[in-house]
């Protein structure tokens, strides 16, 4: 492999995506569920929109599962699939979907973990689905923006950077 | 791992800024983010020890526009530099489109440089990326200090070139940014490649841009 995979996703896949956060969010009580790819790029966000920076949020989420995952290495464990982060009032909930993606749930004390953590073995095992469709398409599917993007972006570049 | 989301018309790259400690990796970014407008850039993250030397690492977002109604963001990282710091720094290149090699031109630092260079490979080849296949440019840095190595001196050590085996890539490649110079070239009957390389002055931000839209050209060049 020269490098590492690009992968992309339709309307329609975005369209499941948020259907099953939505009715995860509603069955679970939790404000906001975010997902991030583990190079922490932002792929989606349902719910109530986050009041912060959410690159950079996306960002230091990959870095935080990807640190973890390390951690689990180091002590005998194949990987941590979930991790909480409590706060007095406001939560986060971690889980791995099909390896290259991670679901992030903000939650406060309109719920309770428990429900949370029960929820989202559900919503992660519909999004396994979802996201393994999508990544067996790769090749097969619109993998890349149509020819010609290159002159299009080099006029960009020229003119962000004068 | 460049993303490109159709729902949302976006295409996400990551480019990552690796070398050794104290070679200029984070004042590349903090240019950056000092001269692009507010508009075109998010907040910058630094992952960093009390005396600022990057911990984990460096993140700040920038928006390069919009091309073919696709918004165009590129994601720059840097990686701590100091030897100890590998496994941190090995989880930053995971799903990278395009890497910046910054180097320190002082010649006391070569042999930092050639570890780092090396230490870049290994990681890289364990993730089972061909660093001599995705966009990689190399930038040399400090060029103002008294003390910098001469640039032929740090092409050899740091930039000798990789062997050229597929025929068609085969045929001599004028660098662009250095006449008289090829990227790809025959020496000794062997093809060879070598990386573009810029030379840069960051604390005085020359060469930056230069280096962030070179290496910005080659990643989008990539997904055409």
């Amino acid at each position: 492999m020269a490098g590492a995979a690009s992968w992309s996703f339709s309307e329609n896949d975005f369209k499941q995506i948020q259907q099953h956060l939505q009715a995860f969010l509603r069955d679970c009580n939790a404000r906001c569920a975010l997902l991030v790819d583990r190079t922490g790029q932002l792929v989606a966000t349902v719910g109530d929109p986050p009041q912060f920076d959410s690159a950079a949020f996306a960002s230091l989420t990959a870095a935080d599962f990807s640190a973890n995952d390390q951690l689990a290495k180091m002590i005998g464990e194949q990987e941590f699939a979930s991790l909480v982060h409590q706060g007095e009032k406001e939560s986060m909930f971690l889980a791995d979907v099909a390896k290259r993606v991670i679901l992030v749930v903000l939650f406060d004390q309109r719920t309770t973990l428990g429900l949370v953590k029960l929820k989202g073995k559900g919503a992660v095992e519909h999004l396994n689905r979802v996201f393994e469709a999508m990544f067996n398409r790769v090749g097969a599917g619109p993998a890349a923006p149509e020819k010609g993007l290159l002159e299009g972006a080099e006029d960009e570049i020229d003119k962000l950077f004068g | 791992m460049s993303m490109i989301n159709y729902a949302s018309r976006e295409i996400n790259c990551k480019l990552v800024y690796y070398g050794p400690g104290l070679g200029g990796k984070t004042t590349n970014l903090e240019h950056i983010y000092g001269k692009v407008s507010p508009n075109t850039r998010g907040k910058m993250i630094s992952l960093a020890t009390e005396t600022e030397r990057t911990l984990f690492f460096d993140f700040l977002p920038v928006d390069l526009g919009t091309i073919r109604g696709f918004k165009t963001r590129f994601h720059l990282y840097t990686v701590p530099g100091q030897v100890y710091y590998n496994a941190s720094r090995k989880l930053i290149l995971k799903g990278v489109d395009g890497i910046v090699f910054v180097a320190d031109s002082q010649i006391e630092r070569m042999e930092a440089n050639v570890e780092s260079m090396q230490n870049l490979y290994d990681n890289m080849s364990e993730y089972g990326y061909d660093l001599t296949k995705i966009p990689f440019i190399i930038q040399y840095n400090k060029r103002d200090l008294p003390n910098a190595a001469p640039i032929k001196d740090l092409q050899g050590s740091l930039n000798p070139g990789w062997p050229i085996e597929d025929g068609p890539q085969q045929r001599i490649t004028p660098d662009p940014t250095h006449t008289g110079e090829n990227l790809v070239e025959k020496v000794d009957n062997q093809w060879i490649g070598r990386a573009p390389y810029l030379e840069a002055v960051a604390v005085r931000g020359d060469g930056v841009f230069d280096t962030l839209k070179t290496v910005s050209k080659m990643v989008l060049k990539t997904l055409s």
